[in-house]
């Protein structure tokens, strides 16, 4: 276990998986969503829905959604600074069936005009879980270097994959593959021991089929 | 790589808990020692920032419920007026201004979670000032604290919302004793039979939080357990053995922690948060 997990991290509070967590999910969607994000629709479920407010959950992904780590202080006034930026964030309680007490649902829109829907929960000690995105279940911390795929279901397309990581002699932790069907949208979850080149990030853009490449950086403590 | 507390202590041999812990984490992340310990030395610089900004008299949470009342125990500490005298006076009082500045939404360092933030920094800073030992030991008393976090997250909970506060201000408890006697320059084993004190004498404590925000009874309990930890301390640094192995302890504290209805872990609705007097000023305040 990292012993930074037990001294740390280093956040603005109160709790860790009600604040420091969610900012994290904030951030990581945004991330994944590869732009600024101009609008998002968040739904909170469970204790989160009912503690919100108190706990500055909402000031926490707001924060997390413009881009602030979780020890950044302008957490506290994060939603008046979105408001300033002209950044529209809707927060609403809602229901999700069989998902951890602490489950954030987003809907994100990009500057440039992308979009981005996410479930995660907040798990403890300011980890968080991934499990939904666009749709698709899915099951990652964000904590490891993590590339995430998306690409068209067809024979081969992992093979392609991992031969180009394999060449830039990166190695695979652990990997998880999804679909909505078969010949349908497929996602790749791969969790690397090192931080990939930009040269074999650009490789796998250009691989035929994949239509989106996003990496989250291992994060310490 | 998890390790149990019998562990560390073959882990540690001849040396101390806190040389063992910089050395296992460097291993495991592949990474030098002393960028490890450099990592911890600005841990210790973020706590005791923390402490120190939760002592502003003017501090108040959303709710209203916390802030502003570590200046309170200040003062009294400054008239030499504590009945704990300086060193655990000093104690008391960092605790509860480091829960306060979470509470406020303050940058403070989850040891091991936000709610029972304060204990750790409550200690050590008690023992640097109050004591004059210095921010290397400091630094050491967290890594052994961190050893015996390790021990307590993988073989129980160090959530509330699963194992009840005893998991939160329990763990901090049994890592500030630990933390205390490496600071004295004691071995691995009396570290560990101090932090097992500590959980024995936190077991099954609630997680009853007003409202479920982290204030009442959170930041009190912080300020409660760093008199557990000190006492934990001195016994183990007496000599006195745990008759429980260590490890059992935890593992005893995670069974009552099971035992514990939904009620009592987190869920703000059974303990202090289902008391009328507490739930009509949040109400007041549309919480």
């Amino acid at each position: 276990m990292d012993l930074f997990d037990l001294i740390g991290p280093v956040m603005v509070g109160p709790s860790s998986s009600h604040t420091a967590g969610a900012a994290r999910i904030g951030q990581t969607a945004r991330l994944l969503l590869g732009e600024e994000v101009v609008a998002a629709d968040v739904g909170l479920h469970g204790s989160f829905a009912k503690t919100y407010h108190g706990h500055g959950t909402d000031r926490a992904i707001a924060a997390g959604l413009m881009g602030m780590a979780v020890d950044d202080t302008r957490m506290r006034h994060s939603l008046e600074l979105a408001e300033e930026r002209g950044i529209r964030i809707a927060f609403h309680p809602t229901q999700i069936r069989d998902a951890h007490p602490n489950t954030v649902r987003l809907s994100l829109y990009g500057e440039d005009g992308r979009t981005l829907t996410m479930e995660a929960a907040s798990v403890g000690g300011g980890s968080i879980r991934v499990t939904k995105l666009d749709g698709m279940n899915v099951g990652f911390s964000g904590k490891e270097n993590t590339l995430i795929i998306h690409h068209r279901d067809t024979p081969g397309e992992i093979a392609h994959v991992t031969g180009l990581l394999a060449e830039e002699n990166m190695n695979i932790g652990a990997m998880q593959v999804y679909r909505r069907g078969t010949g349908g949208d497929a996602l790749m979850v791969i969790e690397l021991d090192g931080k990939p080149s930009a040269k074999v990030i650009a490789a796998i853009e250009r691989t035929e089929g994949v239509s989106d490449v996003s990496f989250l950086e291992r994060r310490d403590g | 790589m998890d390790h149990t507390l019998s562990e560390w202590i073959q882990l540690a041999g001849s040396g101390s808990l806190a040389q063992a812990a910089q050395r296992v984490q460097a291993e495991t992340y592949g990474q030098a020692e002393e960028h490890v310990r450099d990592t911890m030395t600005r841990m210790w610089h973020e706590m005791t920032a923390s402490a120190r900004s939760g002592l502003d008299e003017g501090l108040r949470s959303v709710s209203g419920l916390t802030g502003g009342q570590a200046a309170l125990l200040r003062r009294r500490l400054e008239a030499g007026a504590s009945l704990a005298g300086p060193v655990l006076g000093r104690a008391e009082m960092y605790a509860l201004a480091t829960a306060e500045c979470n509470a406020c939404m303050g940058r403070i360092v989850a040891a091991p979670t936000a709610g029972a933030c304060g204990i750790l920094p409550g200690v050590l800073l008690a023992m640097t000032e109050g004591k004059e030992r210095t921010e290397a030991q400091a630094v050491d008393g967290l890594f052994a604290a961190a050893a015996v976090g390790e021990a307590i997250a993988s073989q129980s909970s160090i959530s509330g919302a699963e194992g009840g506060c005893q998991a939160e201000c329990g763990a901090a408890a049994a890592m500030a004793a630990a933390a205390l006697c490496e600071m004295e320059g004691a071995d691995a084993a009396t570290c560990v039979h101090a932090a097992a004190f500590a959980l024995m004498n936190l077991m099954g404590l609630v997680c009853d939080p007003v409202g479920g925000l982290v204030e009442v009874p959170c930041v009190y309990r912080n300020v409660g357990a760093v008199g557990i930890a000190f006492t934990a301390a001195d016994m183990a640094l007496a000599g006195i053995r745990c008759p429980v192995e260590p490890d059992e302890v935890i593992l005893a504290m995670k069974e009552v922690g099971d035992a514990l209805p939904s009620s009592l872990r987190e869920t703000g609705e059974g303990g202090c948060a289902a008391c009328p007097s507490v739930r009509a000023r949040l109400k007041k305040q549309g919480l």
